[in-house]
């Protein structure tokens, strides 16, 4: 009997079979792995948000949720805002060069109005979300501090403009989010078409 | 009595209950040598059913909802009649879970036991070490407490940093763009029924391959090369009764400091559970200082100890993810002519000692908060830690070691 074997014949059935096999396998983890991926209802979450800024003290920031993400927006004071362009040398990407931020806040102070600065809140080490520190040489963060956020997680720096500073764990500075200003006091998080002439 | 002998026989017939009786414990020859180290693999089995018997009895009180979770556990601790002691059995039962495998893989190291013939069941050992610390993460965000969100946070946000197509990675693993609700639901999946099921497994498989090699010993020599006439090596005795009573001591040396710690000192001083996680999860604020738990912190020292490169912490994910799995390579990285450290020479137990120090230093280091001091220590104990793997080939062959005796040594 086994001499009539046509082994080769039975190599290929044998591969063709266990071809067949894996792709259906293949097809069959499909569905599991993409109900994996973010459901529809979570892709609709992200709808942006409106915040009145009028009670901003300057100096001070606030935090609105957008997209279940902390979004800070800070009114800098006019001393804060001298402070930021002295200290370029001390920073990753003091220009702005990796677009972490919109065209339109791709300035000096990395904002639309130069006082009024809104960011996401989330560290671009980690994800974790850095304690505000406006002032200036406290004694952890040392004499050189010109106010910023500092994360708690793994030590990382940012300035006023939460551009990071040489030397911490984040790669690059923190994300501007899409924003535009609906009236003097009303700002528009997630979203910058503009809606008329606003 | 004759009744009972039949029904073993019925179901012997049909189900090979003696033979593996015998296999696995009446004739499986331990080396009469074990010392106190020998107790951690039991230990570790034992930790295993006490997680598996307490997370199932957890579940039944316990809501996989981003909205309720944090409620639940405090209703656990309150007003389920014991819930309270269910759950300090399950969060130490974690905490001890680590003590025990560190400790177990401790004695491996020190006594070869990752050599040759048993270099297959040290890789299952090393990945149900890696299947351990995917159940304690994912069951570290279940109580929906500021440590459980942020730590989730980070933890997943390492995945983000693999070039290209870390983003996508990270959204699959939280099936949301920030975790979530979803996150939460599907590692309480993971957490009761995934892993468990794949630890259950790979324990099984652990204890199938010490079987078919046999157990090392203190003095690092094979005790299946002196035989007696009817094949029985003659420095073994049956595991069970003499192992089974011996590592009944231990059970109960290991249930009195349990207990202390269930109930005396819960939360360990912050080390078992974080202060923090009293506090619910808000996505708006991390808590001013983070810090996984312990027995992930010499691991999380080094990943914070690697600076960026190239715009990007990719490198340090990586220094750490082959810092956890860097014993996996062990028998390949030992040269050295004999396996235990009884035996050893004066370079390899240098290198030890180091790698101890390296480790707790480590583990020390990463729950402190950042300054650049510790940076520096950390990055020195970095380089302490890797030097131990990367130079084992080199010193374990220049070491000069004692000769092995033929047989055990035991008094």
């Amino acid at each position: 009997m086994t001499d009539n074997v046509d082994r080769s014949k039975r190599r290929l059935l044998l591969a063709a079979t266990s071809a067949a096999g894996g792709v259906a396998a293949a097809g069959m983890a499909t569905p599991f792995v993409m109900s994996f991926m973010p459901s529809e209802r979570a892709k609709a979450a992200g709808a942006p948000v409106e915040v009145d800024i009028s009670a901003i003290e300057p100096g001070t920031m606030k935090v609105v949720e957008w997209q279940g993400k902390p979004v800070w927006v800070v009114r800098r004071t006019p001393e804060m805002l001298d402070l930021l362009a002295k200290h370029d040398g001390e920073l990753t990407d003091p220009t702005g060069a990796i677009p972490q931020q919109p065209d339109y806040c791709n300035n000096v102070n990395r904002s639309i109005k130069p006082e009024i600065f809104v960011v996401v809140g989330i560290c671009t080490h980690l994800g974790c979300s850095p304690s505000y520190r406006p002032e200036l040489a406290p004694a952890d963060l040392g004499a050189n501090w010109g106010g910023g956020w500092f994360c708690p997680c793994h030590g990382s720096r940012f300035d006023m403009s939460a551009r990071v500073y040489q030397g911490s764990p984040a790669p690059t500075n923190m994300i501007v989010p899409p924003h535009q200003y609906l009236s003097e006091t009303v700002l528009l998080i997630g979203d910058d078409t503009k809606k008329g002439a606003a | 009595m004759k009744l009972l002998k039949n029904m073993l026989g019925w179901v012997d017939e049909r189900f090979p209950v003696i033979e593996t009786w015998e296999y696995h414990l009446s004739k499986y020859y331990a080396p009469k040598n074990f010392n106190f180290w020998y107790f951690f693999g039991s230990l570790a089995l034992l930790v295993l059913v006490i997680q598996i018997v307490s997370g199932i009895f957890l579940t039944m009180s316990y809501k996989p909802d981003a909205l309720l979770a944090f409620a639940s556990v405090e209703y656990i601790m309150r007003d389920v009649q014991s819930g309270w002691l269910i759950r300090y059995i399950h969060s130490t039962g974690a905490s001890m879970f680590f003590v025990v495998v560190y400790l177990h893989m401790f004695r491996g190291m020190i006594y070869g036991s990752y050599r040759k013939p048993r270099e297959l069941l040290w890789i299952i050992g090393v990945v149900i070490y890696l299947a351990l610390m995917a159940e304690a993460f994912l069951g570290y965000l279940l109580p929906w407490g500021q440590m459980s969100f942020w730590g989730a946070q980070v933890i997943v946000n390492l995945f983000s940093s693999v070039p290209f197509v870390g983003n996508e990675l990270s959204v699959l693993i939280r099936g949301d763009f920030v975790i979530s609700d979803a996150t939460l639901n599907r590692f309480f999946a993971l957490h009761v029924i995934a892993v468990p099921l794949a630890l259950a497994g790979l324990v099984f498989v652990h204890l199938v391959a010490l079987h078919h090699v046999g157990s090392n010993n203190p003095d690092g020599i094979e005790i299946k090369k002196n035989k007696d006439a009817n094949g029985i090596p003659l420095d073994g005795i049956p595991f069970f009764p003499y192992m089974v009573v011996k590592d009944i001591v231990a059970v109960v040396l290991f249930f009195i400091v349990f207990c202390a710690i269930v109930f005396f000192a819960p939360d360990m001083g912050g080390y078992f559970i974080e202060a923090n996680n009293f506090v619910p999860a808000n996505p708006m604020q991390t808590p001013a200082h983070i810090a996984p738990v312990w027995y992930f912190t010499p691991y999380y020292a080094i990943l914070r100890a690697v600076p960026p490169m190239f715009g990007s912490q990719f490198p340090g994910v990586i220094a750490m993810g082959i810092s956890a799995i860097a014993v996996v390579f062990l028998p390949w990285l030992d040269r050295g002519k004999v396996k235990s450290i009884r035996y050893r020479g004066p370079i390899y137990k240098a290198f030890l000692a180091s790698f101890v120090i390296s480790f707790i230093g480590l583990g020390y280091l990463g729950v402190m908060p950042v300054t650049p001091t510790y940076t520096l220590i950390s990055q020195v104990l970095s380089v302490v830690y890797f030097a131990f793997f990367i130079l084992m080939p080199w010193y374990t062959k220049i070491d000069k070691c004692k000769p092995e005796p033929d047989r055990v040594t035991f008094k």
